[in-house]
């Protein structure tokens, strides 16, 4: 017993000695834990704290919504329309193929969409979310809010997208606007372009007023949890939407040149003020559908566009080039007169050929005008008084001229896809070919053929300026805009053309104006028929009208095709000539100018001229130039 | 030796009044305490809810407390007699949980009887103890510093060791080890020994990882280095320094914080409760939290080094470390001081099993206090 209670005393002096080490050696680790604390809460809180913010906090740019597009009558041509867009977030692609796996049983994505979604998920930085799909109809909203649960970081978001109620007839004015692509952000560093529901514009004035349409970007501090999930709103800063803009467009006048263009497979309207440059209707067709864009082009879509021989994505109205053919005589005649080459009353022969060093250069009138003066070439288009004119005025002074009315050069008007033509010369010829300049050469600019092209638009802008009294007026398709908080109001009206004059010699000016109103006008006219409208009625004094035809040789029919009875009716459709007229009117006090072509439509008066008659006198009819109270005022927003 | 003769110089029987009265109503209070804690933060990590978590913690608590208080009135002899069946049975169990436990989190750690889902793992913790608590009492100082002596303990400790490593539960298994390293070193085994056996532990190493399975390589890698996958497997360790630090001095305020608001926390109702609760009540929190375990602790040594007999101290010193691991482990993991293992807090996480376990841990540690004189058989 005692024994016991003596080994016990042992046992417990050893226990108390070791159990008082152990709680000494607690002790020690506890107060490391502590100054484990320390270290993190006092010492280091600073970066922790910051830590915790970035993981929490994220800044989310408010795409702004795009300015809108109206006609120059307030019809609407852009417009944004909501659409629910799904959209995902990941955290540098954690999780996200489990996601796009549960994505693709719900939305039914395809290999495609798949891809791109996972590639942009991997890519994506500070959970920046991607696109999911866009415009989801009710049915798919409902069907990814329901499994809600099984898709963390998947969020419903209400964007805008792109309208455009016209459709094919504006599709190459308007243009469209497409995800932003590197090249678009060259020289561009707005924050909101990273944005993956931005869009840019691509062609038309969608492209040209891109910087003023796409507005600022507000910013939205949200927090976030772990998934990306935005829990609640901390501070928020609107931006500002993009400015409207009112295009020089009128939509009914587009509309009926479209119509009448509509009887060819493809051509080009321009119509365009004399005194201040507006664009009243500029159609190039066949068009194509910009909404398809909006939406999300598919790539059988793009295909066909793109391999159409008609080329509906180009606009021929400025990015077609052809030989403007006896439309250039204008420029002739002027060059002529205006070096006193020739003088008003100067008769030039024509025996239905001129021949030079050999070769013969036919007037389109076998057998020949006779002798004709300027006045009178202009309106019967001998060919043999402008071989003449221009060999006597030299290539120097048309290609002087030519540029003054705007040839060889791109315009003002801002539109992608704008080309130049070529307005050949001397130093050009030698440049590009290596050959020197032949008079030969000289022959065949005085007609618009040989080197000579140029565009519709060309076409047009000389005419106006012909047809104005020699001011260079530049072709314009803004005709106000304005931020949301501005009235958006089309100008005054001008009677007065503002732009400088080309200092042209009035008389031969108006020389000029004379032979293509007797185009017209005159029963030797090669448009005579054209003085009266599409029911054979004369038409109305007020509505009288100038013009010229041209065809534009596209295969030269030779001597022995024409033997073996060969004529431009017989000829594959892509080889046919093509057809071009040119007017302005009244014919007393020009105000519209307006430039026709007809691809492959043979003859320039017997295709174009009627489409430009019929346009220009709709045109002149509604006047709306002078009349802005047309103009619907927009319910604001 | 028998019972009779230890009624020499042995003092009054005791009454039941006296023993409610020696039951250390002060621990009561500092464990209802930390409990307390416990659902304040549960209910700030359901976003301000009691749902799912705080009430039902604070109701097992309630439960548990009263299992304590019954196991704190019961006499020492019946823990000296049941000591080996209780160990049998959480060894069977643990063997069983290897064989048809439930898969969780990776690991096979969950028996399911019936209603109840039991982790056999908690129960060999206390189990352990009174079993090295019976068999030390039993024996002389001389005897406890023998090797030879020291090889049944050996066997009683590594036996569920190895069992929880199976699972595998790096946590418990090592909190096992640690605690019954602890009772070893207490009970008078040579200190020797255990430098040996740390040395033998060192070469062991190698072996140790490549039985590890591939994500207890990845936590102990990520420990070493958490930034090495800052998104990936330390994104938990990188996570929970983020909220302890952000917590600053003094937290962001209850129901407040944002890590575990915001679910950048993993486990933020379990392991990671620490974690949550010292974010929105900065390092004074954490301190005062520490600071009710410390109070734990002491109670707990001065129980053991007020203890008449062999039994009872180490009961109570074993109870003791057991707690003090706990909380040692959990806080040292979630601060990244050590490799996350899975030992939940105390009383503070959610969790039925452990939290009775450790009460009736506790319960046990009172019932030394209770019957601090009681003659006990040395039962060999």
């Amino acid at each position: 017993m005692t024994r016991n209670r003596k080994g016990d005393g042992e046992r417990s002096g050893l226990f108390t000695r070791r159990a008082l080490l152990l709680g000494g050696a607690q002790a020690v680790l506890i107060s490391a834990l502590v100054g484990r604390l320390y270290q993190l809460q006092v010492l280091e809180t600073r970066r922790f704290a910051t830590l915790a913010e970035e993981n929490r906090i994220n800044l989310r740019l408010l795409p702004p919504s795009r300015g809108l597009i109206f006609d120059r009558t307030g019809e609407p041509l852009a417009i944004n329309r909501n659409n629910f867009r799904a959209m995902a977030t990941s955290d540098r692609g954690r999780g996200a193929e489990v996601v796009v796996d549960r994505l693709d049983q719900i939305l039914n994505l395809g290999e495609t969409d798949r891809g791109r979604l996972l590639r942009e998920l991997r890519r994506s930085r500070n959970a920046q979310p991607v696109v999911v799909r866009e415009n989801l109809g009710w049915e798919e909203v409902a069907r990814l809010e329901f499994n809600a649960p099984d898709l963390p970081g998947v969020f419903i978001d209400l964007g805008q997208t792109r309208d455009y109620p016209e459709g094919e007839l504006m599709s190459h004015i308007v243009g469209y606007t497409g995800r932003v692509s590197d090249e678009d952000l060259n020289g561009r560093d707005d924050p909101v372009l990273s944005l993956a529901t931005m869009r840019f514009g691509k062609k038309g004035v969608e492209r040209s007023l891109e910087d003023d349409l796409r507005g600022r970007a507000g910013v939205v501090q949200v927090e976030v949890n772990a998934v990306g999930r935005v829990v609640r709103e901390l501070d928020r800063s609107e931006g500002q939407p993009g400015s409207n803009a009112l295009l020089t467009i009128d939509l009914d006048l587009q509309r009926i040149a479209a119509e009448k263009l509509a009887e060819h497979k493809s051509g080009s309207v321009v119509v365009m003020d004399v005194i201040t440059g507006d664009i009243i209707a500029m159609v190039s067709t066949p068009g194509f559908d910009p909404n398809t864009f909006a939406r999300g082009i598919t790539q059988t879509e793009w295909r066909q566009l793109l391999d159409n021989p008609e080329r509906p994505l180009n606009n021929k109205s400025i990015g077609g080039v052809y030989p403007p053919g006896s439309t250039y005589k204008m420029v002739t005649a002027l060059a002529a007169l205006e070096s006193k080459a020739i003088e008003p009353w100067t008769v030039l022969p024509c025996n239905g050929f001129l021949e030079l060093g050999g070769i013969r250069f036919h007037c389109w009138l076998r057998g020949g005008h006779g002798g004709l003066n300027v006045q009178g070439a202009m309106a019967a288009s001998c060919d043999c008084f402008f071989y003449e004119a221009a060999r006597r005025a030299g290539v120097d002074r048309i290609a002087e001229v030519a540029a003054k009315l705007g040839f060889g050069k791109v315009s003002e008007l801002g539109l992608p896809g704008e080309s130049a033509g070529n307005q050949p010369s001397r130093g050009w010829k030698q440049e590009k070919y290596g050959v020197t300049w032949q008079q030969g050469d000289t022959f065949n600019l005085g007609i618009g053929q040989g080197y000579m092209t140029a565009t519709p638009l060309q076409l047009a802008v000389m005419t106006a300026r012909i047809a104005n009294g020699g001011y260079e007026v530049h072709p314009n398709l803004l005709l106000a805009k304005a931020t949301p908080r501005e009235e958006l109001a089309p100008p005054p009206p001008r009677d007065k053309p503002n732009a400088p004059s080309l200092r042209f010699n009035p008389q031969h000016l108006n020389l000029v104006r004379q032979g293509m109103s007797d185009v017209v006008n005159s029963a030797l006219g090669t448009a005579n028929a054209l003085r009266k409208d599409s029911k054979g009625k004369l038409l109305d004094p007020a509505l009288r009208f100038a013009g010229k035809t041209g065809t534009a040789q596209v295969k030269r029919i030779t001597e022995r095709e024409r033997e073996m009875g060969i004529t431009q009716a017989s000829l594959p459709w892509h080889l046919r000539h093509h057809a071009l007229f040119v007017c302005y009117g009244p014919v007393d006090a020009p105000r519209y100018a307006c430039a026709v072509i007809v691809e492959h439509g043979e003859a320039g008066g017997k295709t174009a001229g009627p489409i430009g008659r019929d346009v220009l006198v709709e045109t002149m009819k509604r006047d709306p130039s002078r009349h802005v109270d047309r103009f619907k005022k927009m319910a604001s927003r | 030796m028998s019972l009779g003769a230890l009624g020499l110089g042995a003092p009054q029987p005791v009454g039941f009044g006296e023993r409610i009265w020696r039951i250390n109503w002060g621990l009561v209070l500092v464990l209802s305490a930390i409990a307390g804690i416990g659902v304040l933060a549960l209910y700030s990590a359901a976003g301000g809810r009691f749902e799912p978590w705080a009430a039902r913690h604070g109701m097992r608590y309630g439960i548990a407390l009263g299992l304590a208080l019954v196991v704190a009135l019961i006499h020492p002899k019946v823990w000296l007699a049941l000591a080996w069946p209780i160990y049998i049975v959480s060894m069977l169990m643990l063997v069983a949980v290897d064989v048809i436990g439930k898969i969780g989190m990776g690991a096979q750690r969950w028996l399911v009887l019936g209603p109840l889902q039991i982790q056999p793992s908690e129960i060999a913790k206390v189990a352990v103890i009174l079993l090295l608590a019976r068999y030390y009492h039993g024996l002389s100082r001389d005897q406890a510093g023998r090797i030879f002596y020291t090889l049944p303990p050996l066997f009683i400790v590594l036996a569920p060791v190895g069992l929880v490593m199976i699972q595998p539960d790096l946590g418990t298994a090592m909190m096992v080890l640690m605690g019954g390293a602890a009772l070893l070193f207490v009970a008078g085994v040579r200190i020797w020994m255990f430098l040996g056996a740390a040395v033998a532990a060192v070469g062991c190493l190698p072996f140790a990882w490549s039985f590890m399975h591939d994500y207890q390589r990845r936590r102990v890698l990520t420990f070493l280095d958490p930034d090495r996958d800052p998104l990936g497997a330390g994104y938990h360790i990188t996570q929970s320094k983020i909220a302890i630090g952000s917590g600053g001095l003094l937290g962001k305020g209850f129901g407040k914080g944002t890590q575990s608001g915001l679910n950048f926390l993993p486990e933020k109702q379990t392991d990671f409760i620490f974690t949550t609760f010292v974010e929105e009540w900065g390092m004074i929190g954490a301190c005062v939290l520490l600071g009710l375990f410390v109070l734990v602790l002491m109670w707990g040594f001065s129980i053991a080094l007020r203890s008449q007999h062999h039994f009872g101290r180490l009961v109570a010193l074993g109870v003791t470390s057991m707690m003090f691991l706990y909380v040692f482990i959990n806080t040292s993991m979630v601060m990244g001081l050590l490799p996350v293992v899975g030992v939940p807090m105390p009383l503070v996480s959610h969790g039925g099993t452990a939290l009775v376990s450790v009460m009736f841990a506790c319960g046990l540690l009172m019932g030394v206090n209770v019957y601090r004189d009681a003659q006990l058989p040395l039962g060999r």
